[in-house]
């Protein structure tokens, strides 16, 4: 078999087969593959702007909270999501929005009034009024929103995803 | 290569294997004989495409029609495996009956192929179960009204008929309890079943070969 040039008729048979076999193997294994991974593949980055009301409505200086749910779909079931943020109002239409999200590891964080800072119950992570890590193990310091008054009413820029 | 294969099959024996399962000697038939061979393919396919469904169906009352939109319509290719899977049990319970009115006919349950008969037999109520308990799965209307009947028949035997009905309920009504325990049967006990019962029908074959033909004066 080693010396002979000639192929013979069983060794192209077999060569054949593994060769359409394979490429059969392939066509059938995409849908199987595919089918698993898909989910994975979705990125839906949503964003929105998020009405919170007239700025007039919220105390100068004061971090104050406003709750919003979005709602999301994940494959066959609805989640409403809660998410909190602090607004604080510096007067003169100036308006900081804070997450209440740690940035550690996504607890949410408190407005303590006597202390004067956002605290994080989950690991003792402190940030400043103007949401500097004051302690603690948060690695950066508070997420700000983006955000726009038209007619006197705050919205928030909020990107998920 | 030549020397993995001569450490494998001298410790597995993969050349007997070969020459008993696939090399036996079988007798000029004709193509109805395939039918068997047939039926055990669909089984693969069957229980392939079923263990990719299970990935995202959920028998849940709350979630099982959603759950197969969302695999209609939301996953890659989960149409076409989804329906495989539907085409599938449909064909499969024709060629398992096709296959036994074949055997019936060319005379192929006689002696010694008795044992292959009666768990032919067995396979077949069991493929018929399996259309059954996933037919209630999609948790449509047609299942749900489907299911209703199918469970209230056995309820005219007399004395225990009632209580055959609520035992595959599980309850007097049909209910998230019939859909969860229809489920479990459909992938777990049914199919459990039916391996054990090809495994010995197979063996059965492989000892005993296939029949021939019967001739005129048989």
């Amino acid at each position: 078999m080693a010396k002979s040039h000639e192929l013979h008729r069983s060794d192209f048979v077999k060569s054949v087969v593994a060769v359409l076999g394979t490429i059969i193997g392939g066509f059938i294994a995409i849908p199987g593959i595919g089918y698993l991974i898909s989910p994975s593949l979705k990125f839906e980055a949503s964003e929105a702007w998020i009405p919170l009301g007239p700025l007039e409505n919220y105390p100068d200086g004061t971090p104050t909270l406003f709750n919003f749910t979005r709602t999301k779909i994940n494959g066959w079931e609805k989640t409403v999501n809660s998410y909190g943020v602090y607004v604080v109002n510096h007067g003169g239409n100036q308006v900081t929005v804070f997450s209440n999200m740690c940035t550690h590891l996504s607890c949410r964080v408190n407005w303590q009034e006597d202390g004067q800072i956002y605290h994080c119950p989950c690991h003792d992570g402190k940030f400043s009024p103007t949401g500097e890590v004051t302690g603690g193990p948060p690695p950066k310091p508070l997420n700000v929103y983006e955000t726009k008054i038209e007619d006197g009413v705050l919205s928030i820029h909020f990107v998920e995803g | 290569m030549e020397k993995l294969y001569t450490w494998l099959d001298e410790r597995l024996g993969l050349k007997t294997i070969y020459d008993v399962v696939l090399d036996r000697k079988v007798p000029k038939v004709n193509w109805f004989y395939t039918l068997g061979s047939a039926s055990l393919f669909l089984f693969v396919i069957q229980a392939v495409t079923g263990i990719f469904l299970t990935v995202y169906y959920v028998p849940s009352p709350d979630h099982a029609y959603d759950s197969i939109q969302f695999i209609m319509n939301g996953v890659a290719f989960g149409w076409l495996i989804r329906g495989i899977h539907h085409w599938g049990a449909t064909l499969m319970v024709l060629v398992v009956f096709f296959h036994m009115l074949r055997t019936f006919y060319f005379a192929s349950y006689k002696y010694p192929r008795e044992l292959t008969w009666l768990t032919g037999v067995l396979l077949l109520f069991l493929t018929l179960g399996m259309g059954f308990t996933g037919y209630l799965l999609p948790w449509n209307q047609r299942a749900y009204w489907a299911t209703t009947v199918g469970t209230e028949i056995p309820g005219t035997v007399p004395i225990i008929g009632p209580w055959i009905t609520s035992f595959l309920r599980g309850g007097p009504d049909l209910s998230a309890v019939t859909l969860a325990r229809f489920f479990s049967l459909h992938i777990w006990w049914l199919p459990a079943g039916i391996v054990l019962l090809i495994s010995v029908h197979m063996y059965l074959i492989i000892r005993l070969g296939i029949s021939s033909l019967p001739k005129k004066d048989d």
